[in-house]
């Protein structure tokens, strides 16, 4: 390859760069985001193009396959995924990255002409870049699966915890140094195999000529595999945003590890995006939920210190039911109406009726606002994703800060499928498991309608007071059907 | 099936009835069927034509209706020609006031006859929709500012217009209750200047939430007595109060009395030296005049002109809006029908377990069950815990703040140091070629910092699938291994390609799809 050829595919990676840059800040505001979005498809096509066009010289058919099954499946998830499935399908696509890190990563480690290029300690450097690329490809691979088979309610959104899972971690990680310490000696010049053999090195038997540095890799990725299924199976399912969030930035940390590994700068830029958008995500929903990242990590939240505190709670006592007739006379009677909808909305498919309703109030000329908390169902921002699917206008869609204040001046609040982010015992019960979290101070308003199938408790398993308040109707039923009675009732 | 039946008011100037037709169907549901006396809710504007339509039968007189109704529903507590009607086993429902009536409530007994006093309902959560007392009391407060308004010679709001400029009307309510509140509401909504004052230092909220300036002493005594209503305060405060409204009198026009304290007259807070300070033309509406009245020159059931002030009495406010009310009350007189007939059959159950019954119900079979035990206390009382919690939350980052400045600066410089070290031993051991691609890696992580920072949080799941496509950029590491000859080699890379590309494609199609539903 010629050096004109190559300057003009660096500069087409660094075009690519910058409309990546772009496309993340066209995400600022709703008018520029789907430039921005084009910004990144324009940059993607210009790398692969200037990728192909310069290195791929053997094997067009395999692309052209490779590229065609690709593009169909890709294409079939992004038009067949109901918007309430979003959370699994971002999971899975997170897998995808992973795992094509531990592919590359593999492929090159057995490339031959791997070796040519690097001598001394830029091998060195290189066999730990091809080392971590591996490892946290594979972490987020198998981590995202699981987080996927959670969300989709394959598995059980319980945390599974392991008798001394913490003990477990440790042996994964003392396996993975170890592995690394073999791998990285084996092509230390310096390094006899008398040396490898003095770290543990002939531990591991070399099966059929195989070198122990190749067995080295397979075992750290066995651990590293078991290591991410193990992280997410201890999170329950109300961490999930911050699960989700977790593993979008380490899979830009693997294409970022990928990019040293094979000196590409287009590779580690994007890398770091990606990771740092994650990990800001992560550290944003941790805040919403006031909990530590660690101990997010360490898993386990909702399960035996629930139940307790449960039934602790002084919160026990009269609730007030209400029936879809006495909804709608509220509704018709109400200046400023608040929606604050949770997961279950989109588990019952309710915010097309729920938009209905708005329609149909903003039309009488009320005021509907809709109070989003940050972790409100099962990733980042996926409540405005259902709003938007369901048409209702941005504008009235409102942040918890923005509007937590103003609940005194809402004549009605209707909470659709949330428990855990309208809990007041997180202000009022220091000793409340969620205490110090900040959540939507519906009950300020005059009346709440909390929409519910039951009386069980959220995710946290923490029992809700706002249920007793005096100013709160229970309204207990499925949520679509419920609100499509009141959507008649108001027609 | 029983039959209800809804005599006409005997009590003069009362316009109020205890069934309006809106409410019939609700009664109808509850399987009882209805009979109303003629011209019952003529005073209430509900002609007889109305209650036919809704399916009530229409008896010429009262002795026609107390013979035939098994459950009768009033308003007023009867009068001894209309206990002599009352035939064994009857339930009679509406206002009794026992501890005032005690001959009445003999004579009820005597009679054989189930009461339920509609002012006994107990005042906990539950019972809030039978809560009559409640219902009278906003519609008072409301009628009370309408009467002032009536006797006051000015606007209520201010204006500046080419005949000079008007000032606004200035209001003081004393007790902020539910009447309180109301007339606050209705003082506030025809424009005029309101304050309030309340003994009970939790109903601040409700005060300024309504738009009303909230008056409070310098003497910190809290006033909260049981039931939701204030009791009696000490001395001290008293004055205190008195002095403010004494300064009050000097700069107010309107001054709406709603202060009761349970089981004794109503506390005199207006005197009558403070009615000379008032302007002539000002209006003082004295809505606790049943009970001997807020103003020391109040006359019950009267409007009077003391030093130039116009001062009402009247104790019929709720039945000078007799429609509203009427419906009001029947809505609560429903709700307790609805806790009477759990089964909706039509036959109500007098079940003594029930707290609300319980305490609603002072004669049962003839057998005077009033007063009832004492209430539970109502489940949505646990103030302490939140005015314990608001002080601590305050004062959290007020304690912490000094100490965590210091504690960050010292982190940050820890970790600068740590920092600098790190880069020098990375810088001392590492080849050029990693330098500059590290360069590349720390600046590309600060970019991203920035720029995503300010996504915004409706975007976050966009923004998620976004960043899932473009890490899908790892195609490129796959696409230059793929014509190595090495078969393993070129294999790996082609499925890493294949499913890369489903991130390529699949992860911007999603976001374009989702960014498309984002509208105004």
């Amino acid at each position: 390859m010629s050096e004109g050829i190559n300057g003009i595919v660096t500069c087409a990676y660094l075009g690519a760069a910058v409309l990546f840059i772009l496309a993340l800040g066209g995400l600022s505001n709703q008018e520029k985001a789907r430039r921005g979005n084009l910004f990144g498809m324009i940059g993607i096509s210009v790398a692969i193009i200037a990728t192909i066009l310069s290195h791929v010289t053997a094997n067009h058919w395999v692309l052209a396959v490779g590229l065609a099954i690709g593009a169909t499946a890709g294409l079939l998830l992004a038009l067949r995924v109901q918007m309430t499935q979003m959370p699994e399908l971002v999971a899975i696509l997170h897998s995808l990255v992973g795992m094509a890190a531990m592919l590359v990563g593999f492929a090159n480690y057995f490339d031959p002409k791997t070796l040519e290029h690097y001598v001394g300690a830029a091998l060195m450097v290189h066999d730990i870049e091809t080392y971590l690329g591996i490892l946290i490809g594979a972490v987020t691979f198998t981590g995202s699966v699981i987080a996927f088979g959670k969300l989709s309610a394959r598995i059980t959104g319980k945390p599974m915890l392991l008798p001394g899972r913490h003990f477990i971690n440790l042996l994964l990680l003392v396996v993975s140094i170890w592995a690394g310490i073999v791998f990285v000696m084996q092509h230390d010049p310096r390094t006899s195999p008398d040396a490898i053999a003095m770290v543990g090195g002939n531990l591991l038997p070399t099966i059929n000529g195989l070198p122990a540095g190749t067995l080295a890799l397979l075992v750290m990725t066995v651990a590293a595999l078991l290591f991410g299924v193990h992280m997410v199976m201890a999170i329950g399912g109300a961490d999930m945003p911050v699960v989700v969030s977790m593993l979008n930035s380490y899979s830009g940390w693997a294409a970022a590890a990928t990019g040293f590994m094979l000196d590409n700068d287009l590779l580690i830029v994007t890398g770091a995006l990606v990771g740092s958008s994650g990990a800001i995500l992560s550290y944003i929903m941790c805040r919403a939920m006031n909990r530590k990242f660690l101990a997010v990590l360490a898993g386990g939240f909702g399960t035996a210190g629930g139940a307790t505190a449960a039934k602790s709670a002084q919160a026990q006592g009269e609730i007030s039911e209400i029936k879809a007739q006495e909804v709608a006379e509220l509704l018709k009677e109400a200046r400023s109406v608040m929606v604050v909808p949770g997961y279950g909305m989109a588990v019952a498919h309710a915010q097309h009726m729920i938009a209905r309703i708005t329609a149909e109030l903003r039309g009488k000329g009320k005021t509907v606002r809709f109070a989003i908390h940050p972790v409100a169902g099962r990733m980042p921002g996926h409540m405005n994703v259902l709003l938007a699917e369901a048409d209702v206008p941005y504008d009235i869609v409102f942040e918890m800060d923005e509007v937590n204040e103003d609940f005194p001046n809402v004549d009605v609040t209707i909470v659709c499928g949330a428990n855990d982010i309208v809990n007041p015992s997180a202000l009022e019960d220091p000793a409340s498991p969620i205490a110090g979290m900040p959540v939507v101070e519906c009950w300020k308003g005059k009346v709440a309608i909390v929409m519910k199938r039951s009386m069980a408790t959220g995710y946290a398993g923490v029992d809700n007071p706002l249920f007793y308040k005096e100013n709160t109707r229970m309204f207990f039923g499925d949520a679509k059907k419920s609100l499509e009675e009141v959507c008649k009732l108001l027609e | 099936m029983k039959k209800i039946g809804v005599p006409k008011e005997t009590h003069i100037g009362e316009r109020r009835v205890a069934l309006s037709p809106d409410a019939v169907e609700q009664f109808k549901k509850l399987g009882y069927s209805l009979a109303i006396e003629s011209g019952a809710g003529t005073e209430a504007s509900f002609a007889n034509e109305k209650y036919v339509a809704a399916g009530v039968e229409v008896l010429p007189d009262a002795k026609a209706l107390w013979s035939s109704c098994d459950i009768v529903m009033k308003v007023r507590p009867p009068v001894p020609a209309e206990v002599d009607l009352m035939k064994e086993g009857q339930i009679l429902i509406s206002f009794i006031w026992p501890a005032q009536n005690k001959e009445l409530m003999d004579r009820l007994a005597a009679k054989k006859v189930t009461v339920m006093a509609m002012d006994s309902v107990p005042r906990i959560s539950r019972a809030q929709k039978c809560d009559a007392l409640s219902s009278m009391a906003n519609v008072g407060g409301y009628r009370a500012v309408v009467e002032a308004a009536e006797h006051f010679g000015r606007f209520f709001t201010g204006q500046i217009t080419a005949a000079g400029k008007i000032p606004p009307c200035k209001v003081l309510i004393i007790g902020a209750g539910v009447a309180g509140l109301a007339a606050i509401g209705a003082a506030k909504g025809m424009g005029a200047i309101v304050r309030a004052f309340d003994t009970r230092p939790e109903v601040r909220e409700q005060v300024q939430s309504m738009g009303a300036e909230f008056l409070e002493v310098t003497i910190k005594e809290d006033g909260t007595g049981v039931g939701g209503y204030a009791k009696q305060m000490s001395k001290e405060f008293i004055d205190a109060e008195m002095a403010l409204f004494r300064k009050q009198a000097e700069e107010v026009d309107i001054i709406i009395t709603t202060a009761l304290i349970p089981g004794k007259p109503a506390p005199k807070l207006i005197l009558a030296d403070m009615v000379e300070k008032l302007r002539a033309g000002s209006v003082v509406v004295d809505m606790a005049s049943e009970q001997g009245g807020n103003c020391e020159l109040t006359e019950p059931g009267k409007v009077v002109v003391r030093h130039g002030v116009t001062i009402i009495g009247y104790t019929d406010l709720p039945s000078r809006l007799a429609t509203q009310s009427s419906n009001l009350y029947s809505t609560n007189l429903r709700h307790l029908l609805t806790d009477l007939t759990p089964e909706k059959n039509g036959t109500p159950n007098v079940n003594m377990e029930d707290e609300v019954i319980r305490g609603a119900t002072v004669i049962k079979d003839g057998q005077i069950t009033w007063p009832p035990p004492a209430p539970k206390l109502s489940a949505a009382k646990p103030k302490p815990a939140g005015a314990a919690a608001a002080p601590a939350k305050s004062a959290r980052p007020a304690g912490h703040d000094a100490p965590s400045k210091t504690a960050s600066l010292r982190t940050l410089v820890v970790m600068m140091l740590f920092a600098a070290v790190a880069l020098a031993g990375i810088g001392w051991v590492a080849p050029p070629a990693f330098l500059m691609h590290f360069t590349v890696f720390v600046l590309a992580i600060f970019v991203g910092y920035m720029v995503v920072w300010n996504v915004t949080p409706a975007l976050h799941t966009p923004l998620m699938s976004v960043t899932n496509a473009i890490s899908s950029i790892i195609i490129i590491g796959a696409l230059v291994q793929l014509s190595t000859p090495t078969p393993i080699v070129w294999i790996l890379a082609a499925i890493a390609t294949s499913i890369t590309f489903v991130n390529t494609t699949g992860g911007f199609a999603v976001t374009q799809r989702m960014l498309k539903m984002f509208r105004k």
